[in-house]
């Protein structure tokens, strides 16, 4: 649905994003996830035809952003950085106007606007003048436009940038189930935010992709040595020294006891799942085995390790 | 065409929601109201006074000209001060969508350049329209009270919209290259009171270079229009004017889009 190859964009002399390939299939939520200045909005703009690139080239639904800009723009929606606002007019004539731009047939119109209206939660201001409401409403009448005809694919910059915590959670539900009909992109720098709502992230860190994955397999690329955490009911001591004893196993240690079972985090040698043989292990030993699970990194360490000096240790 | 509509609407609803359009077109109109008093007094003393003149002499009193001793100065006013007024008019257009953001909103939705420039340039006009059409009822007065040519009246309005449609559009253009509304307005005033001036130059220059700098010149066109000839070489030469500027406009928002 979008393919960007090679895109890259100079301002001046400077670089501001460089060589950015990916592509993201229908139906994706694909995350946009890099620090301030990272190049999230530049390749926006270029995707939303406002800027050009100044080398590479992206398609959106089969049509050239740079040759074909005219029926790039008709199948996106778009929600800028800083929602863009009359702030003059009322909610509902903002989104009627829209609507008319974006190519929204009038017999289709009123449809579309209480529709879009609801989908953002705003019918309660629909006739209310924009400069009158707060950031957070603003925000989501900014949502309600990109959505209003009906747009194949979504480009959002940031879309929950200036929303409470409920309205964050009901927006990104929201993004969550506009994927799978819609292709969508999001710019964040929030990331809970791109691995609950997103099925890929690519990370992007001083204009250049440094990494595009699941945010599943994101994390475990990252991790060096897996850890995973054990439940054992068994002789503290002989478990332990079992557990090291094992090849793949680089570290044990003993987390707590509850009721008699005790738990161990098991550090393995880098790149090894080591979970069948712990399972292996355990149970030819008779002990008994109650649970068993990997610990994840989170996104956020996976984050600022890639955006310090660390991202060779995706690659290793 | 329904990009066009809906964006001169939106232009046209915005200029109303805002009180500055309110007191640019009450002003305007208020202060053209006051050149028309001043001049009308002027004249009506003037007549009196030959009339009373001739009497003494016990001649026929002079037939004075409204058109020429009154209406025509005040078309010139009009046309003087619409060159301060309408630099505030034009100035937001592109400027605050620029400033507010909006822009990326038009940029990237499938409306064409050139609907929108069409567009706004359209709104401006219509809102100069209105405040001509407002300054036009005290002028309709003069005929309750003596009978002026209707003609001349009309070819001067005529001319005071094309002149006021060739500030507008390069009022659209310096609001179109930068976002800050006061710049816009500045170099407009400025650009066009250069046009205004040159015509004053010719006196300066060689008698070639200053036939030139007349015919290039605001306001050696505007004269024919007062004077109630519609010249086809005028109209055209407004005409230009505008192109021109809604040209130089649309180049510059199109460069934006342009693989450099
Ligand atoms: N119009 C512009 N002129 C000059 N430099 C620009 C322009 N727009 C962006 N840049 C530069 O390009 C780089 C990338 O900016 P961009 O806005 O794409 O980052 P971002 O990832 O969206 O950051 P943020 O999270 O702060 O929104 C920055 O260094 C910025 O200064
Ligand atoms: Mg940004």
């Amino acid at each position: 649905m979008i393919e960007v190859k090679n895109l890259t964009r100079y301002f001046g002399q400077k670089p501001a994003i460089q060589d950015i390939t990916f592509n993201v299939e229908k139906g994706e939520v694909l995350g946009f996830l890099g620090p301030n200045a990272a190049g999230k909005t530049t390749t926006m703009r270029i995707l939303t035809c406002f800027i050009p690139a100044t080398s590479g080239t992206a398609k959106v639904a089969g049509f050239d952003v740079f040759e074909q800009s005219m029926d790039v723009r008709k199948h996106i929606g778009y929600l800028p950085e800083n929602p863009p606002l009359y702030l003059e007019m009322t909610v509902e004539s903002y989104l009627k106007f829209v609507g008319k731009i974006k190519g929204v047939d009038s017999k289709n119109m009123k449809k579309q606007v209480d529709k879009v209206m609801d989908l953002a939660n705003i019918e309660n201001v629909r006739s209310t003048i924009i400069g009158k409401l707060s950031k957070g409403y603003r925000q989501r009448v900014g949502l309600a436009q990109a959505l209003v005809h009906d747009p194949e694919v979504l480009i959002l910059d940031e879309p929950t940038a200036g929303l409470d915590p409920k309205q964050i959670i009901d927006v990104r539900k929201l993004i969550k189930n506009l994927g799978g009909e819609r292709t969508v992109i999001l710019s964040t720098h929030i990331l809970p935010e791109a691995s609950q709502t997103c099925s890929r992230i690519v990370i992007i860190n001083e204009g250049r992709v440094v990494a595009e994955d699941s945010p599943e397999n994101l994390m475990r690329r990252l991790q060096g040595n897996e850890k995973i955490y054990v439940e054992v009911a068994g002789p503290e001591e002989a478990v332990a020294n079992e557990l090291q004893g094992l090849d793949s196993v680089a570290s044990v240690a003993r987390e707590k006891e509850t009721n008699g079972k005790i738990a161990f985090i098991v550090e393995s040698i880098p790149n090894r799942d080591i979970r069948a043989e712990l399972a292996k292990t355990i149970v030819q030993k008779g002990w008994g085995l109650f649970e068993m699970r990997p610990i994840g990194m989170s996104l956020e360490d996976v984050f600022l390790r890639l955006t310090t000096k660390e991202e060779e240790v995706l690659y290793s | 065409m329904r990009n066009y509509f809906a964006i001169t609407n939106r232009e046209l609803k915005s200029y109303f929601v805002s009180p500055i359009a309110y007191v640019v077109i009450a002003l305007f109109v208020l202060i053209t109201a006051i050149f028309f008093y001043l001049i009308i007094s002027n004249f009506v003393q003037l007549s009196f006074r030959y009339t009373m003149q001739a009497q003494y002499y016990r001649m026929a009193p002079p037939k004075l000209n409204v058109n020429s001793m009154a209406i025509r100065p005040l078309l010139h006013n009009i046309s003087l001060f619409a060159l301060f007024w309408l630099p505030l008019l034009t100035m937001r257009l592109f400027a605050e969508e620029k400033k507010s953001g909006t822009i990326e909103l038009l940029f990237t939705s499938p409306v064409k350049t050139i609907q929108m420039v069409l567009a706004k340039f359209t709104a401006s006009s219509i809102l100069f329209a209105v405040m001509l059409v407002l300054t036009f009822f005290y002028i309709i007065s003069l005929f309750f009270f003596g009978n002026p040519e209707l003609g001349p009246i009309l070819s001067g309005y005529l001319g005071l919209l094309l002149i006021g449609m060739s500030y507008i559009a390069f009022g659209l253009f310096f609001s179109s290259i930068t976002d800050n509304q006061i710049i816009a307005a500045v170099a407009t005033f400025a650009f066009i009171l250069f046009f205004w001036a040159i015509g004053w130059m010719s006196g300066f220059v060689s008698p070639g270079a200053g036939a030139f700098l007349e015919k290039l010149s605001l306001i050696n066109h505007f004269d024919d229009f007062a004077k109630g000839v519609i010249d086809s070489g005028n109209v055209i030469y407004y005409l230009s004017f505008t192109f021109f500027g809604i040209f130089l406009t649309y180049i510059s928002l199109e460069s934006k889009k342009w693989r450099l």
